[in-house]
């Protein structure tokens, strides 16, 4: 039988440097004794042996060794036995480490998961004083804590990178840490010190108190993030019975107290916030009104868009055509009265959908007897913006339709690419944009295999934008 | 008489407490080895729990509660009562340091009501981080809450400053935006949104010298929705939150149950928090993300639209598709065994990496962390069948909490 002493500080070197000996001479898991920190010292069988580091070349799966180097700051005595056992399996059946089924695993992976959590715990309730001035000139702080398990020595790293740039200790009954100077180094445990008061700690209550929503009360939640064999270290825990007594109280006189009279300054100052806001659909009307008065030769009168002022959809096409001058209605022409018959098939509901277009006027040239069509220039695009972003103040909608390229234009500030952009939704500050082609585009298709398959993808386009808006 | 720190302190926490976020993870990593003070490590630290089991990880607060819109959800509408306050830059950093420094938190999460102007707000906002940057050398998590209309070049240097940005979608559809926020404009959000996702794609290529641009916003972005306040079903609010994670990509949508506020307004009467559809919301989310499901299957089950509350969503589809079950644990593909309740992510890939080497048996999945409770009736094991347990018409019934008897005066 073999004893091995290992240390309170420096457990993981000690218990790996052992465990390499013992597997060198091939000992068997039950005849090691392990012995921990101040154990009684004398046994049955004689002197226990403190380990040496070994010299012997001894290869074990890298997860075997995560595994250990947490395993070992578990606070159950049997840790370094069940180590050391399981290590002669993983010797013999390396797969061991997949097997998550394997009861030894399983065990050991448990008081692994306790050891991290209890190390996360420190990480999260460890509480600093102010304690002044430490070495060169650097801020000194301290605090008290108490581990379930032997964490302090894994956990400093942590607090080293964290608080580089101050002194400080972690003071608990089983090792008090201390960084100074940039040099970590850990002591015996030691009984609670006397910490001088804190001033931080009742802006810390403060915020406590007031972050708390006396609305939405779990106090289960709360205990099992945070136990309460935690609180009497945390300055902010002695708000909590205060906070649950008084909750029920406080969301209940929320609930009765009848809505107040807003401030005077609200009216002022939501009145300068409206004051900014864009015209009304009367304004907006009249002002058509006025400018289709006295038009040149080769320009339409201002056709404004038409359909629900509400409307969650809002189809954007190119400019009116003959009929739409004629008639003062937008999409009544054939271009018109295809995007209808393929919105129809879509699924799509025209009348509840606003359709207007990027350019509000006729723009022609006269051939004989007919007004021929004429596209808008980038100036007239330009121009006409302002009608069609004070239709999209005014309804809002949530996806906008932009069909063809100079509505395309107009809502993201370019053309180019629409074949390469369609049927997608581009992000604009008027709200998403679904980019297809223009109906009319369609009918100037003289393939008519071609227009069948280019109004089938325009169709798909549409139950896309269709399913934009549930 | 001028308010003390305390006063302030109470006054602007208790207007941020609305909130959700508080995730001071997935940032990168850095430390305070070579100066400074702080660090962050991947996963972020919950320094404390308030009662409300909400955890408490940064220092949450807005820089003042003065607001010139008028949301009616909100206690900080400018129609509301509430005392006003309002911290100077330095406060903020002073309180955010000295509470870093006696490990009360991870960082601090900048909020703000909108003072004059969006582009002023915005501009002390990252005043205050840079100076905590490069004044106080500090490394750790910064959360700063944009201002959806600010100017682009100070969203830039947000970005450059903090972790993670956020802008608030508030609501899950427009029309109950434009109901309750009536300032607030559901386009302003989503293009901010999509200029924060330009800037973090653009940030990640490299020059033609092959030097990096300085990360943006290395946390990524996230925003929160007010669940309860409108009419909008579950189906509405998932569908949003897919668009939200596939357009934008958001790595989180924070659901917020409409909780009373003081100060209430006459525009939105006060409930009982929906604390139980919050959760489920939480629980649906996750099966977005990282369980393959659609939004369709999870709110297919109930013909309303909405989860169902008294049991989870990934019970709930797979007691409307008992077809699909009992699943074969020892032989099922991954897909399938994400769909099995009581089977988390975890315990899926313990059963991949176990059952490639031997036959798994009932007490292995114990062991495995699965709730075998939930997975007893899903599953066929060498040594466990459900036999007739899967299509058992009161399987319902046992997972579902008992039906609770009215009172009768």
């Amino acid at each position: 039988m073999r004893t091995i002493q290992l240390p309170r500080i420096g457990t993981w070197t000690a218990w790996r440097d052992a465990a390499r000996g013992l597997l060198a001479d091939g000992v068997p898991a039950e005849a090691v004794l392990w012995r921990f920190g101040e154990d009684a010292p004398d046994d049955l069988f004689g002197g226990a042996v403190t380990p040496a580091p070994s010299s012997a070349d001894v290869t074990v799966p890298k997860g075997f060794v995560d595994l250990a180097s947490r395993v070992v700051w578990h606070s159950d005595p049997e840790r370094f036995a069940r180590l050391y056992a399981f290590l002669l399996r993983v010797k013999r059946h390396p797969r061991l480490l997949s097997d998550r089924g394997d009861a030894d695993l399983a065990r050991l992976r448990a008081m692994e998961k306790n050891v991290n959590r209890c190390a996360h715990k420190m990480k999260a309730f460890v509480r600093f004083r102010d304690i002044g001035a430490g070495s060169g000139g650097r801020r000194a702080f301290a605090a008290w804590f108490e581990p379930s398990h032997h964490t302090v020595e894994p956990t400093a790293p942590f607090f080293a990178r964290r608080f580089g740039d101050m002194d400080w200790i972690i003071a608990t009954p089983d090792v008090t840490a201390r960084f100074e100077a940039g040099k970590v180094s850990f002591a015996e445990g030691q009984p609670r010190p006397d910490l001088p008061e804190d001033g931080a700690e009742a802006l810390w209550g403060t915020y406590f108190r007031n972050i708390f929503n006396p609305a939405r009360v779990k106090v289960q939640a709360m205990t099992s993030e945070m136990p309460r064999k935690y609180w009497k270290n945390l300055p902010e825990a002695r708000h909590i019975p205060e906070l649950i007594a008084g909750a029920e109280a406080r969301a209940a006189e929320m609930r009765a107290a009848m809505p107040a009279l807003p401030p005077v300054r609200a009216e002022r100052i939501l009145g300068r916030a409206r004051a900014a806001r864009p015209v009304t659909w009367d304004e907006l009307r009249t002002r058509a009104a006025e400018a289709s008065r006295d038009l040149p030769e080769g320009l339409g009168r201002i056709v404004l868009g038409e359909g629900p002022a509400d409307a969650r959809l809002m189809v954007v096409g190119e400019q009116p055509g003959d009929h739409e001058d004629q008639q003062g209605r937008p999409f009544v022409g054939p271009a018109g009265q295809l995007f209808d018959k393929v919105a129809g098939q879509a699924g799509l509901d025209r009348q509840a959908a606003y359709v207007t277009n990027a350019v509000k006027q006729f723009k022609f040239r006269r051939s004989g007897k007919r007004r021929l069509h004429e596209p808008p220039n980038r100036t007239e695009i330009e121009h006409a913006k302002w009608w069609l972003e004070a239709e999209l103040k005014l309804v809002r909608p949530e996806l906008i339709l932009s069909m063809g390229a100079t509505a395309l234009q107009s809502l993201t500030g370019r053309r180019d690419g629409l074949l390469k952009r369609r049927g997608a939704v581009e992000e604009t500050p008027h709200g998403p944009v679904f980019v297809t082609v223009h109906p009319s585009y369609l009918l100037r298709l003289p393939d008519p295999v071609r227009r069948t398959e280019e109004t089938e993808r325009f169709r798909e386009d549409l139950v896309a934008a269709r399913g934009r808006i549930v | 008489m001028p308010l003390t720190l305390q006063q302030k302190l109470a006054i602007l926490s208790d207007a941020a407490r609305y909130d959700a976020s508080c995730a001071s993870s997935g940032t990168t990593r850095r430390d305070s080895r070579k100066g400074g003070l702080g660090s962050t490590e991947g996963s972020g630290i919950c320094h404390a729990y308030a009662p409300d089991g909400r955890c408490i990880s940064l220092l949450k607060i807005l820089m003042t509660n003065f607001c010139i819109y008028d949301c009616a959800y909100c206690v900080n509408r400018v129609s509301s009562n509430t005392p006003r306050a309002r911290f100077t830059p330095e406060e903020v950093v002073h309180l955010t340091i000295e509470f870093y420094r006696r490990n009360y938190i991870e960082g601090l999460f900048l909020s703000s009501g909108i003072i004059r102007s969006p582009d002023k707000t915005m501009e002390d906002m990252v005043r205050i981080a840079r100076l905590l940057r490069e004044r106080e050398g500090f490394r750790g998590y910064i959360h700063l809450k944009t201002i959806p209309d600010a100017a682009p070049e100070l969203i830039e240097q947000a970005g450059l400053f903090a972790d993670r940005l956020s802008v608030n979608i508030e609501l899950p559809t427009v029309r109950s935006l434009e109901a309750y926020a009536p300032e607030k404009d559901a386009g302003t959000i989503r293009a901010a949104m999509a200029e924060v996702k330009a800037k973090r794609t653009a940030s990640k290529d490299r020059t033609h010298t092959g030097k990096r641009p300085p990360r943006f916003a290395p946390a990524g972005q996230s925003t929160q929705m007010i669940v309860g306040a409108d009419e909008s079903t579950d189906r509405t609010i998932l569908g949003q939150s897919t668009q939200l994670y596939g357009d934008h990509g958001l790595k989180r949508v924070y659901y917020s149950a409409f909780s009373p506020i003081p100060e209430s307004s006459a525009k939105l009467p006060l409930i009982k928090p929906p604390l139980v559809r919050e959760h489920r919301l939480y629980q649906a989310d996750w099966l977005l993300r990282f369980y393959g499901f659609g939004v369709d299957e999870i709110t297919g089950s109930r013909p309303d639209g909405n989860l169902d509350l008294e049991v989870d969503p990934k019970l709930a589809w797979a007691l409307a598709h008992r077809d699909r079950f009992p699943v074969d644990v020892q032989r099922a593909e991954r897909e399938l065994l994400l769909r099995v309740p009581g089977f988390g992510t975890k315990t899926v890939k313990r059963v991949l990496a176990t059952r490639r080497h031997r036959t798994l048996r009932y007490e292995d999945l114990q062991r495995m962390g699965a709730n075998l409770k939930h997975a007893r009736p899903f599953i066929v094991l060498r040594d466990w069948r459900p036999g007739a347990l899967t299509d058992s018409a009161d399987l319902r019934a046992r997972f579902a909490p008992p039906p609770e008897q009215l009172s009768l005066f």
